[in-house]
C-alpha cells in the first residue's frame, strides 16, 4: 500500500470558485523522496495546503488516501496527528508565544494523541537542545516569539526544526530552500536528509537544482496549470534547470 | 468552514454550567432581612460591633444614596436592579468576629476554601513551600472575613493585615483617617451604596520603611442566594513602604445575577509602591446570558506623597456584567501610576472597564496596556482618562489599548477621553483591534494543536506582557483561567 495517494484531484478556491488543480495524480511510498518542480502559479502550494487540510479550498473532484484512509474528512490537526507535516513556503508570525513554548504544544499535544505521556520538562529541553543545535537554532531564537521578525533563513530553519521534533511520516516542504544562504541551506539539507528513511516519504516543492543537489530525489514532477504534465528521474530537474518550462506548459492546457 | 469560524462556533457552545467554582456551600448562615433602610444598616453595623461615628458614616451615606440615580452611561444593559429585593448581610453562623481560631471554624467552610485550592491552614502553607512564596490570605465568605493567615507574622515586621471590621474595632483611629479619603462617600452611586452597607473585606498598613515580608491576597466568596457583596478595602503604604496584594473572587452558580459592589482604597505615601493584581473570576452566567455577577467596582489609588507608584493589575475572565474603572490620582510629584490589563468576555457577558489617571503633581508619570479578548456574542468595552491638571508639568502617559476579536457576533469598542490643562503634558495613544487569523489556526492546527488549544496559546500570546506582572503563582493560575474561560474545557 502506497503511503500518499492522490487520485484525480480537483480543486477551487471556495469563496470564488477558482479552480486550481485539476486532475492530480500522485503515488508516493514510504522511503521515498519526491520533487515537486513547476512555474509560478501553477498550484504547488495550493496542493500541499490541500494534503494538510486547509479550509479555503474546496475539492470537487478526486480522493486523498493516506496510509490507505480517505482524509478529505479529516481536520488538519487530525491529519498532524496521523503523520502528516507541512513545512510552510511562508511560516506564520504568532507573537508573544515562545518559539519554546509552541515546540512543547504541539509535540506534547502529538504524544497525547499517540497515547504517550507528556515528555517531562527536563527531557523534552534536552531533545530541543540537540535537534535545535543540527539546525544551527540558538537558545535566544527560541525565547523569540514564533517567527515573529525571524529573518527568512530563520524562518525555514525554525519549520525544519518543528519537522524534526514532531517525526512526520510524509514531510511536504514547500520551497523551504528559498531565501536560504549557502550556508543555511547545507544546514536545512542535512536535516532533511537526516530524516530520510524506509518509513518515511518528503514531498520537495521547489524551483532550484540547488536543493536536490543535496537532497536527491528518486521521483521529479512537473507541475502546471494544475495537472502533473511530466515525471522522471533526477535527470528531468537537471533539464528543466537548462531548458524551464517552455515544453510542458503548453501540455496542461 | 473556516477553522476559526469553527472555533467560534466551539466557544459558542461552551458549557459555562462546568465553571468549576459553581457549587453551593450548605452552611446554616445569619442573616439581615430582605431590603434596604436604616434599621438594615444599623445591624449590620452591631453586628460588627462598631463604634458610633462609623454608623454615622454609613447612615450619612445611605441619605445620600437615597437621592442618587444609578449610572447609565456605561456600554452595558441589564433589567433594573431591585435594591429591596436583596439581603444586605448574610454571614455564616460559626465563623468570624469573636471566633479564636481554625478550629472553630465551622468545617464546611474549611472544606470549601479546600475545594477552591485557597490556603487557610498556616502549617500546611509552610510545609513544603519555599518561604519566599508564602502568601497571607484574608477569606471573605459573603458579608464576613473567615479567616485571616499569618498575622502574627506579619504583625512583627509592623504590618496590620486583618478584615476591615476587626481594623474598625482594633485600629479605629488608622481607618478612620484614611476611610474614604480616596474615595468619599459621594462618590459614585455604587460607592455610596457600599459606604452605607459594606460588609467585610480587607484592612492593610505598612508602616513606614517596612517592606511587607510576604505576598498579601484576598479571597472573596459569594455563597448566599440573593445576597450582595459589599467589600470595603482599604491598604495603606506610608512613606518608604512597600506591598504586594492580590485578591480572587469566584461565586457558585444561580440563575438569578447577585450584585458585587466594591470599594478598593490604596494610598501610597512619599516613596511607597502599592502593587494591586486581581484576579476576577465570578460566575460569569450561563450559555443564554441567565445569571451571573453584576460587579459594579470602584477601585482608586492616590499616590499622596513625591514619589509614590501604584500600579493595578487585572486578570478579568468572570461576571455577567464589569463595570470598573481601577484608577490612579497622581498627586505627588514625580509619582508614577500603572493599570495592566487583560479582560476576557464570552457568551453573552458585558465588560466596561478601564482606568482614570489624573496628573495633578509635576513630572508624574503613568502607563495603561489594556489587552481585551471577545468573544461569543460579548460586548468589551474599554473606557479611560487621562488628564493633566494646570500645575501638572510634564506630566507623561502613555496608552496602548489592544483588542483581540473572536468571531463575527462580539464587540470590542475603544473609548478613550483625554483633558489637558497643561501645554508641557505628553500623551500618547495607540490602539489595536485584530483578529486570530485563519492563517494563524490553521498553522496551529497542523501542528497538531486542536482548536482549543490554539486559541488559549494565541491569546495567551497577546497577552503576554501583562501576564508577566503579576507575582509568580498566580501568573501561571491566570494562564489557565485564560485558557478554560475561552475553551470547551471549562473545569
Ligand atoms: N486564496 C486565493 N485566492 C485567489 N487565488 C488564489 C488563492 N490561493 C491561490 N490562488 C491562486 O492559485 C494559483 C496557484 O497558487 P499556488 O500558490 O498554489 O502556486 P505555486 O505553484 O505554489 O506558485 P509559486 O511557485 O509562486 O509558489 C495562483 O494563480 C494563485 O494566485
Ligand atoms: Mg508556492
Amino acid at each position: 500500500m502506497a503511503l500518499l495517494e492522490i487520485k484525480n484531484l480537483h480543486t477551487r478556491i471556495a469563496e470564488d470558485g477558482t479552480e486550481i488543480l485539476r486532475g492530480v495524480d500522485l503515488t508516493v511510498n514510504a522511503g521515498e523522496v519526491h520533487a515537486i518542480m513547476g512555474p509560478n502559479g501553477s498550484g504547488k502550494s495550493t496542493l500541499s495546503y490541500v494534503l494538510a487540510g486547509k479550509e479555503n479550498y474546496e475539492v470537487t473532484e478526486g480522493e486523498v488516501l493516506f496510509n490507505g484512509e480517505n482524509i478529505l474528512e479529516m481536520g488538519p490537526d487530525e491529519r498532524a496527528m496521523a503523520g502528516m507535516f507541512l513545512a510552510f513556503q511562508y511560516p506564520i508570525e504568532i507573537p508573544g508565544v515562545a518559539t519554546i513554548t509552541f515546540l512543547k504544544a504541539a509535540l506534547n499535544s502529538q504524544r497525547k494523541a499517540r497515547g504517550l505521556d507528556e515528555l517531562p520538562t527536563p527531557d523534552f529541553m534536552k531533545l530541543v537542545r540537540e535537534k535545535a543545535k543540527q539546525m544551527n537554532i540558538t537558545s535566544d531564537m527560541l525565547k523569540r516569539p514564533l517567527n515573529v521578525g525571524f529573518s527568512g533563513g530563520e524562518k525555514k530553519r525554525s519549520e525544519i526544526l518543528q519537522m524534526a521534533l514532531l517525526e512526520p511520516t510524509l514531510c511536504v516542504l514547500d520551497e523551504t530552500d528559498s531565501g536560504l544562504d549557502i550556508d543555511a541551506l547545507k544546514v536545512v539539507s542535512n536535516g532533511v536528509n537526516a530524516l530520510r528513511s524506509p518509513e518515511r516519504a518528503m514531498i520537495v516543492i521547489t524551483h532550484y537544482q540547488r536543493l536536490l543537489d543535496h537532497i536527491v530525489p528518486d521521483i521529479v514532477h512537473v507541475l502546471s496549470a494544475g495537472k502533473i504534465v511530466k515525471t522522471g528521474g533526477p535527470d528531468l530537474a537537471l533539464e528543466l534547470e537548462k531548458n524551464g518550462y517552455a515544453d510542458y506548459i503548453g501540455e496542461a492546457a | 468552514m473556516p477553522a476559526v469560524q469553527e472555533t467560534v462556533d466551539r466557544v459558542r457552545e461552551i458549557d459555562v454550567e462546568q465553571y468549576k467554582y459553581g457549587f453551593v456551600t450548605n452552611i446554616e448562615s445569619d442573616k439581615a432581612p430582605k431590603g434596604l433602610n436604616e434599621d438594615i444598616i444599623r445591624f449590620i453595623s452591631a453586628k460588627k460591633g462598631e463604634l458610633e461615628w462609623m454608623l454615622e458614616t454609613r447612615l450619612d451615606a445611605y441619605r445620600r444614596w437615597l437621592t442618587m440615580e444609578e449610572p447609565d452611561w456605561a456600554r452595558v444593559s441589564y433589567p433594573k436592579i431591585d435594591f429591596n429585593d436583596l439581603y444586605y448581610y448574610s454571614a455564616p453562623k460559626k465563623s468570624g468576629y469573636g471566633l479564636k481560631g481554625l478550629d472553630e471554624v465551622d468545617p464546611e467552610l474549611l472544606a470549601t476554601y479546600e475545594k477552591l485550592g485557597i490556603p487557610l491552614r498556616e502549617q500546611e502553607i509552610l510545609a513544603g513551600v519555599e518561604p519566599k512564596n508564602r502568601v497571607a490570605v484574608d477569606a471573605v465568605f459573603d458579608s464576613v472575613s473567615v479567616i485571616t493567615t499569618f498575622k502574627e507574622g506579619l504583625a512583627k515586621a509592623g504590618v496590620i493585615f486583618c478584615s476591615i471590621s476587626e481594623a474598625l474595632r482594633e485600629h479605629p483611629d488608622l481607618v478612620k483617617k484614611y476611610l474614604g479619603s480616596v474615595v468619599p462617600i459621594s462618590d459614585n452611586f455604587y460607592a455610596t451604596l457600599n459606604s452605607a452597607v459594606f460588609s467585610d473585606g480587607s484592612f492593610v498598613y505598612v508602616p513606614e520603611g517596612v517592606r511587607c515580608p510576604m505576598e498579601l491576597s484576598t479571597y472573596f466568596r459569594i455563597n448566599e442566594q440573593n445576597t450582595g457583596q459589599f467589600e470595603r478595602t482599604l491598604i495603606v503604604a506610608e512613606k518608604g513602604a512597600y506591598v504586594s496584594y492580590l485578591e480572587g473572587c469566584t461565586a457558585p452558580q444561580r440563575d438569578e445575577s447577585q450584585l458585587h459592589a466594591a470599594v478598593v482604597e490604596l494610598v501610597a505615601m512619599e516613596d511607597a509602591e502599592i502593587k494591586y493584581s486581581t484576579v476576577q473570576n465570578w460566575y460569569p452566567g450561563d450559555a443564554d446570558g441567565r445569571g451571573g455577577i453584576y460587579n459594579f467596582v470602584t477601585k482608586r489609588g492616590d499616590c499622596r506623597g513625591v514619589r509614590s507608584k501604584i500600579s493595578w493589575t487585572q486578570v478579568e475572565t468572570g461576571s455577567a456584567i464589569t463595570w470598573k474603572y481601577p484608577s490612579c490620582i497622581l498627586r505627588g510629584d514625580d509619582s508614577r501610576g500603572e493599570f495592566y490589563s487583560v479582560a476576557i468576555s464570552n457568551c453573552h457577558q458585558q465588560i466596561d472597564s478601564g482606568t482614570k489617571m489624573i496628573h495633578l503633581g509635576k513630572n508624574t508619570s503613568s502607563r495603561i496596556i489594556s489587552k481585551g479578548i471577545s468573544a461569543g456574542k460579548s460586548q468589551n468595552t474599554y473606557r479611560g482618562l487621562v488628564s493633566a491638571h494646570r500645575k501638572a508639568s510634564n506630566a507623561r502617559n502613555f496608552t496602548q489599548c489592544d483588542n483581540l476579536l473572536i468571531g463575527q457576533d462580539c464587540g470590542a469598542h475603544t473609548v478613550p477621553y483625554i483633558e489637558s490643562k497643561n501645554a508641557s503634558a505628553v500623551f500618547e495613544h495607540e490602539a489595536t483591534t485584530s483578529k486570530i487569523s485563519d492563517d494563524q489556526m490553521f498553522y496551529c492546527l497542523q501542528r497538531g494543536l486542536s482548536e482549543e488549544e490554539a486559541v488559549a496559546l494565541v491569546v495567551n500570546g497577546f497577552v503576554r506582557d501583562i501576564i508577566q506582572q503579576l507575582p509568580m503563582e498566580f501568573a501561571v493560575e491566570s494562564q489557565k483561567l485564560i485558557s478554560i474561560s475561552l475553551e470547551g474545557s471549562v473545569g
